[in-house]
């Protein structure tokens, strides 16, 4: 199945993109696609904490992932 | 309560568009009249928020905030002028504060939010909004109000994105909840030295100004349990709920670990430092750096690395001038927060001949 995933903050940066399109297993859970994420970019792994949306809801690392699924990475800023 | 003395009538005509709305009204206006909140960070989210709630009649705005003001924040930190350059934001604040408003009190605290003032701070305060630029004083400030029972008003911003959500307010989630571990210095590219576009603060801000004033209020759906992320250059926001972890909606300024409040980011040692593997090669090589173990005597009789010094952190300052400046010297301790300190305040006294190393002991063991 392919997965759109929106990125921000530094996560964005990381991947050079505002969102990104990849091909993953089905029932790919959202600790799997953390993990795929960060063997392509290894820089994500450097991020503690890194919230996953999926449907606009904050995701626990076993929350199957479906094609349409709206998905968000989403780390902690810190500006003021 | 019949103590309360009523508004007169230019305060009356001054809130008319309050007093109008029937969800606010002249009980509603009395209520921010007695609220007493405190904003934490007079900067780019600080002046809209404080600016709004001043104007909104806020009975006692608490200022804290310990920098003074520069040319460099100007463009979005809409309460100063060029004439406030060099002064402390709380009074330069204030003074902009009382022109707009001089009904409220304002209490200005010039201080860095820290482990020894906060539970002071916040307990003189209902509701505290959070305008802080670093993570340490976010973790600080929510372990704060868990610990005193307070709401917490968050926002933040990063070059064209903002997020907000109003923590710990009746029982709901806390910041740990939503991001559970402290990002490392390594992800934490702020400190003034990230760019940012000069109106964002003035978004983010006044989003926090209004869940400040709905918290007082009682008004509507607080963004409890919600993020609220805003980026301004796609246009895209979207609303995140999660929910109360148990676990790390418990943690608070006694049950905390003390190094999350421990500002590593913001020191000037991101380029002093060496990786465990940086520091093996060069203790094998034929000039080999000294090694400082900066840990407490109990730790360092645990283990220490070979040949190591053993200066503990606190003895630093008076114990300095025993550090070697002619030869490369290499601070270690458990994880790596004590001695980037220690590099910190050797560098500003002097030393370019010190590196930390990265993720301590803990990393050149694993």
């Amino acid at each position: 199945m392919n997965l759109t995933v929106a990125l921000f903050g530094i996560a964005r940066e990381i991947v050079g993109q505002s969102s990104l399109t990849l091909t993953a297993p089905a029932g790919q859970s959202a600790a799997g696609l953390l993990a795929e994420l960060r063997t392509r970019y290894p820089a994500l792994a450097g991020l503690r904490s890194l919230a996953v949306a999926v449907n606009n809801e904050y995701a626990a690392a076993d929350v199957p992932l479906h094609e349409r699924d709206e998905i968000a990475l989403i780390p902690p800023v810190s500006g003021g | 309560m019949s103590s309360v003395p009523p508004f007169t009538a230019p305060e009356r005509q001054r809130y008319r568009r309050h007093l109008q709305l029937a969800e606010i009204g002249e009980a509603g206006q009395l209520r921010l009249r007695q609220a007493r909140v405190l904003v934490v960070g007079a900067g780019g989210l600080g002046c809209p928020i404080l600016q709004y709630l001043a104007a909104a009649g806020v009975g006692t705005l608490g200022l804290a905030d310990a920098d003074k003001v520069e040319l460099t924040n100007l463009p979005r930190q809409i309460l100063y002028g060029p004439a406030d350059v060099g002064q402390p934001k709380v009074e330069a604040a204030a003074r902009a504060l009382r022109h707009l408003n001089d009904l409220n009190t304002y209490a200005l605290h010039p201080v860095r939010v820290s482990p020894a003032n906060v539970r002071a701070l916040v307990a003189a305060y209902d509701v505290v909004v959070d305008g802080s630029d670093n993570f340490p004083t976010r973790y600080l400030l929510n372990d704060a109000c868990v610990s005193l029972g307070r709401p917490l008003v968050s926002g933040a911003i990063y070059k064209f994105e903002g997020q907000v959500s109003v923590f710990n307010y009746q029982d709901g989630p806390t910041y740990r909840c939503l991001f559970p571990e402290p990002p490392s210095a390594a992800e934490a590219p702020d400190c003034n030295t990230t760019g940012v576009l000069n109106v964002l603060p003035g978004l983010i801000g006044t989003v926090q100004a209004t869940e400040a004033l709905k918290v007082v209020l009682g008004l509507g759906d607080v963004l409890s349990g919600r993020l609220w992320v805003l980026d301004t250059l796609t246009f895209q926001s979207r609303t995140l709920r999660f929910k109360r972890d148990a676990v790390q909606s418990a943690i608070n300024l006694d049950t905390a670990n003390p190094a999350d409040y421990f500002d590593v980011s913001c020191a000037p040692t991101a380029a002093a430092s060496l990786t465990a593997e940086e520091l093996r090669q060069q203790l094998a090589s034929a000039a080999p750096p000294l090694l400082l173990d900066v840990r407490g005597p109990l730790e360092f009789q645990r283990r220490h690395l070979p040949g190591a010094l053993l200066l503990p952190l606190p003895e630093l300052a008076a114990r300095a001038a025993e550090v070697p400046r002619t030869r490369p010297v290499v601070v270690y301790c458990q994880s790596g927060v004590r001695s980037a300190q220690a590099v910190e305040q050797l560098r500003t006294i002097g030393y370019d001949n010190v590196l930390t190393l990265r993720g301590g002991l803990e990393e050149y063991s694993g």
